[in-house]
């Protein structure tokens, strides 16, 4: 468990003030996620290749309030993308953070974009 | 509104109240019901499960409150003591009195405790309610402590028996003893008792039969047992199980007809002598009898239901009453239904005895030989259903009855099948559910499983006897409709794991994306990538590295995963030996990279608490020290267990942990649907636990023997005999082909024991696959294993010495750093995880 929880909240993103350069693209695992650090928090990113689509959200699984989800499988079911936690199997969508198999609050989510081979990812802070 | 009183509220008087809540005419009575107990009903029939829960909510019939939302007033820990029959009130202990329209009396039964002197004595006991057991679990804990303490049953009957066991099972050296000259000489014949009694010797129990007892000894607590025949026994603790007395007390007093040896007097509609009284359950003297099971008095309680609330076509009970029984949690199977003993001369009685395998079964004919009318079994009770069920429907015989307890010779199937029974079989008789209600759910599509009938009808939810026949009438039903069952991975690919292994053979296709595109929908998921990173696992012997981001999250950093994200390093220790040498390097790893360290359940180490990042230098360090990845996070082969084995051992009769290396170093790597566990026992006294395990070997005279598909886990099961005695390489070789058949077609996660348990013909089947051939793939299968065994590479030092591979480890992409948020706190000398809130 990290010692104090930040304060993740879902930027929009018609929101975003700050557009964070993560990494090149080829860091990024394609079909799977992996973690950056901005500040103070960690924000798990995916890579969806089959569909070209990124996605990012909280690496803090709201289950257990551990770090985590960037390591999780990802996959899709009826056209919605999701991330399974590792640890406990909780799904989450990535378009809307809700939790798809059980009561836990939803994640926060954050705007990806690609640009020139590198990865940003959009903060309002 | 009319008043119905109901006064207990055992199982059957619960009966009676969930039957009330749903009657059509619920709204035009009130019902108010008293019971004695504290707690509201309980299973009574499950009671002997509490020895080992310890949890009484787990018996209890109704969750907390349904007794509110239902309308229904339940009075718990209050007695009703008289009855006035004119005024028609009932008055209870605290003084209350209480008016009633019907007055329905469910106040069952209490033990009988013969008049022995010494009853009183502290450590004597019945058993009957959860306090029962409770005083008897505290004194068991008392006398514990004493060497070679031990607990005597009272009454070698039904109950008796289930009582001796679960002593026996309480770690206390158990002791039964029987008036007459056999046990349960209500059920069965001498011989069936003799059978009976040899296999609970064997089992442990002590058995003392035409026991008279005379006097309870000791000097305010039981020290020992006096019979008529001047012989002694010494024990700690009696049970008193010598049959049951109806509780007539009340109606009694009341001036209502009790019997002459007890129960209270009820016609075909469970009526009392009384006017608006009835009686149901075990309280209740019909035809003569009282009955000590729970199916005729849920019968009871349905047909009393039906005369007070008016249903238009309301039953009356039935002339004869079946109290067949099938003796559940003793160890050995027992069941005796109908005329059992069939003592008329006519009768046609055909007996089947094994004295090896400890089995009797006796079934008796009319005198034509067309009807079945009782019988015995005990030893192997797996006919039990489908004869009772030929007998309770008077079915016709089969020309060659004696099939019917011996199966059928040639090759034909046997007599009946639970489809050839009427509609009117009554499947689930606690329940009363007849076969044709049960198709009817399973036809409408309502139901298409065992749970789902019992969703839609309890069947099956009483003493749960009937749990095999429904599970073969919804597998025989499903069949017969076309309707195969099949385990589809997810809606990315609508096959069976077997079915795709074929596929992706067939097109040779070599990763998720291909399979996607050529056999499957969509993007894939969490559900259908492990299963396929499995197939191309036992198919191209492909480790974890090159496809990682379609492997279960253990497998797709080679560690598994601990509570707070860190990770656990396992590397191999074949068999468990380990050279001191290879300890220190181990040791020294751990302390630089502060680990946790423990002794692992697989005779291994585990270092707990690496972050990704340090994941790679962590292994680099243990492959230079000469370990290499112990696979503890794959579906895979784990550890095969050893014990010291004639290398040390006084009783070894070959080198266990040499074969253990063998086997462990044969199968590494090897990716199958579930974990594959191994163990290699230098002789029968089994200190690896070899038959706990998938495969286990245990060394015997002239060579090994090989059991297969067993594990401990949350459903333990014993590895059954695969054949043996055989030498080493023969053993080896029955394993080669028995793995690879598991391998190909297991369902995803299904474990050796489950998948032998789905296989048709079970070990038989799988002995004329492994041995004689049958499917005529056993050459494949060994090539299979040969080249799978041949291309095994350590996938922690693929990791490490490539580039691409290794660049997955790392905590952060846009930072060197580690996770430094990580919470500890110390424990005995170690590091530890904060505790989750
Ligand atoms: C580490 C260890 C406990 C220990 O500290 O001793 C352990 C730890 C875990 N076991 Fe185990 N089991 C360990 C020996 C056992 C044993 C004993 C044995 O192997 O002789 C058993 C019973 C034998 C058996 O498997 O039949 C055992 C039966 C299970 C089961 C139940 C399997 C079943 O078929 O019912 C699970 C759950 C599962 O696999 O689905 C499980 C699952 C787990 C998991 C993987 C749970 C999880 O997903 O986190 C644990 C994580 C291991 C880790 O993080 O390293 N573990 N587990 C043992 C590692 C042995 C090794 O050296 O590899
Ligand atoms: C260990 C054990 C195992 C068993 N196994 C099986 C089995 O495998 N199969 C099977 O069919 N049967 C089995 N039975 C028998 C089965 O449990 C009984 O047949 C069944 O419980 C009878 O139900 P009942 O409601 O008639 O009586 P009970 O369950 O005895 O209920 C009567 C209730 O009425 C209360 N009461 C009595 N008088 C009064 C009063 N004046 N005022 C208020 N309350 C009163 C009592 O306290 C009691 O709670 C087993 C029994 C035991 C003890
Ligand atoms: S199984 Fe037999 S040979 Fe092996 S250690 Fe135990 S007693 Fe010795
Ligand atoms: S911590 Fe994520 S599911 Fe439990």
């Amino acid at each position: 468990m990290t010692t104090t929880t930040p304060d993740y909240r879902t930027v929009e993103p018609a929101d975003v003030t700050h557009w964070f350069r993560a990494g090149q693209t080829h860091q990024f695992p394609a079909g799977a996620g992996a973690t950056i650090l901005y500040q103070d928090r960690q924000i798990a990113v995916f890579y969806f290749a089959r569909q070209d689509k990124w996605y990012a959200c909280q690496n803090l699984c709201p289950h257990k309030l551990e770090n985590v989800l960037g390591r999780g499988l990802t996959g899709e079911q009826d056209g919605v993308p999701r991330v399974a936690c590792p640890l406990h199997k909780k799904t989450f969508s990535l378009t809307t953070g809700e939790n798809l198999n059980g009561e836990c609050p939803p994640v926060a989510l954050y705007p990806v974009r690609v640009e020139d081979g590198y990865v940003y990812v959009g903060f309002a802070d | 509104m009319k008043k119905i009183v109901l006064v207990g509220n055992g199982m059957v008087g619960h009966k009676f109240c969930e039957l009330f809540s749903k009657h059509p005419n619920r709204s035009e009575y009130e019902l108010l019901v008293f019971g004695e107990e504290f707690r509201p009903a309980y299973d009574r029939v499950h009671l002997s499960e509490y020895f080992t829960s310890k949890d009484a909510e787990q018996l209890s019939l109704a969750p907390a409150g349904w007794y509110a939302e239902q309308g229904i007033t339940l009075k718990t820990g209050s007695l009703v003591e008289t009855i006035d029959t004119d005024g028609k009130t009932v008055t209870t202990a605290k003084g209350a009195c209480i008016p009633y329209d019907f007055l329905v009396l469910a106040t069952g039964s209490t033990p009988f405790v013969p008049p022995i002197p010494g009853k009183e004595k502290k450590g004597v006991f019945v058993y009957r309610t959860i306090e029962d057991l409770d005083a008897i679990l505290a004194h068991a804990e008392l006398i514990k402590t004493k060497p070679d303490a031990s607990a005597t049953v009272m009454g070698g009957g039904l109950l008796g028996l289930e009582a001796a066991k679960a002593v026996m099972d309480m770690g206390l050296e158990s002791h039964v003893i029987e008036f007459a000259p056999r046990l349960m000489p209500r059920q069965l014949d001498e011989k069936g008792a003799e059978v009976l009694k040899d296999t609970l010797v064997g089992l442990g129990l002590n058995i003392h039969c035409a026991k008279n007892t005379a006097n309870i000894g000791g000097n305010g607590s039981i020290t020992h047992l006096e019979f008529a025949d001047e012989t002694k026994l010494a024990t700690d603790m009696l049970i008193i199980s010598a049959g049951i007395r109806p509780r007539d007390e009340l109606a009694k007093n009341a001036g209502i007809e009790t019997g002459p040896r007890g129960g209270i007097v009820a016609d075909h509609l469970l009526r009392t002598s009384a006017k608006d009284v009835f009686v149901i359950g075990e309280a209740a003297l019909y035809q003569q009898n009282i009955y000590g099971l729970v199916a005729p008095g849920y019968e009871m309680a349905r047909v009393a239901l039906g005369v007070i609330m008016q249903d238009a076509e309301a039953k009356t009970m039935p002339d004869t009453i079946d109290m067949s029984t099938k003796l559940k949690l003793i160890g050995t199977d027992v069941a005796s239904f109908g005329d059992a003993f069939a003592e008329d001369e006519d009768v046609r009685a055909i007996v089947f005895h094994d004295e090896v395998a400890k089995t009797y079964k006796r079934i008796n004919l009319s005198p034509d030989g067309k009807k079945l009318l009782g019988g015995i079994l005990v030893g192997d009770a797996s006919d039990y259903n489908m004869l009772h069920q030929i007998y309770a429907n008077g079915m016709a015989l089969p020309p060659t009855p004696e099939d019917l307890i011996l199966g059928a010779r040639g090759g034909g199937s046997v007599a009946t099948s639970v489809l050839d029974l009427p509609d009117t079989a009554v499947i689930c008789s606690c329940e009363n559910v007849t076969k044709g209600s049960l198709c009817g759910f399973l036809d409408d599509g309502s139901a298409s499983s065992v749970a789902d009938l019992a969703a839609c009808t309890k069947a099956g939810s009483g003493c749960g006897g009937c749990k095999p026949i429904l599970t073969d009438l919804v597998d025989r039903y499903l069949k017969s409709q076309g309707k195969v069952v099949r385990n589809i991975i997810c809606e990315h690919f609508p096959y069976t794991r077997q079915e795709l292994r074929d596929l992706i053979v067939l097109k040779n296709i070599r990763t998720f994306d291909e399979a996607l595109d050529q056999v499957g929908n969509g993007h894939g998921c969490e559900k259908c990538k492990p299963p396929l990173a499995s197939l191309f696992a036992t198919i191209y012997m492909e480790t974890a590295n090159p496809q990682a981001v379609i492997q279960d999250t253990n497998d797709r950093f080679l560690a598994n995963i601990q509570r707070n994200g860190t990770y656990s390093v396992v590397p191999r220790v074949a068999g468990g030996e380990i050279t001191p040498t290879m300890l220190i390097a181990m040791g020294k790893v751990a302390e630089k990279y502060d680990l946790y360290t423990k002794i692992t359940g697989g005779q291994r180490i585990d270092m707990f608490g690496a972050q990704l990042d340090e994941l790679p230098f962590i292994w680099e360090e243990l492959i230079a020290a000469g370990f290499e990845s112990g696979h503890a996070y794959g579906k895979s082969l784990r550890t095969v267990k050893s014990c010291v084995g004639s290398t040390w051992c006084r009783y070894g009769m070959d080198e266990a942990v040499s074969f253990a290396i063998e086997l462990e170093n044969r199968y590494k790597g090897l990716r199958s649907p579930h974990k594959l566990k191994g163990g290699v026992s230098g002789c029968i006294r089994e200190c690896a636990e070899a038959r706990g395990k998938d495969f286990g070997l245990i060394a015997v005279e002239g060579g090994y023997n090989l059991y297969v598909c067993g594990n401990g886990g949350a459903r333990p099961k014993h590895a059954e005999l695969l054949a043996g005695p055989i030498d080493r390489a023969t053993a080896v070789l029955y394993l080669d082909r028995m793995l690879i058949f598991y391998l190909r077609t297991a369902a995803p996660l299904v474990r050796t024991a489950t998948w032998l348990e789905g296989l048709e013909g079970g070990i038989d089947y799988l002995k004329s696959v492994v041995i004689d051939d049958v499917l005529g793939l056993n050459a494949e299968f060994e090539e299979e294993m040969n080249t799978l065994v041949a291309n095994y590479r350590c996938e922690w030092k693929e990791a490490v010495e490539t580039p691409a591979l290794r660049s997955r480890f790392q905590t952060f992409v846009n930072a060197e750093a580690p996770d430094d948020g990580l919470g500890y706190v110390e424990m005995r000398g170690q590091k530890m995880p904060v505790p989750w809130s």
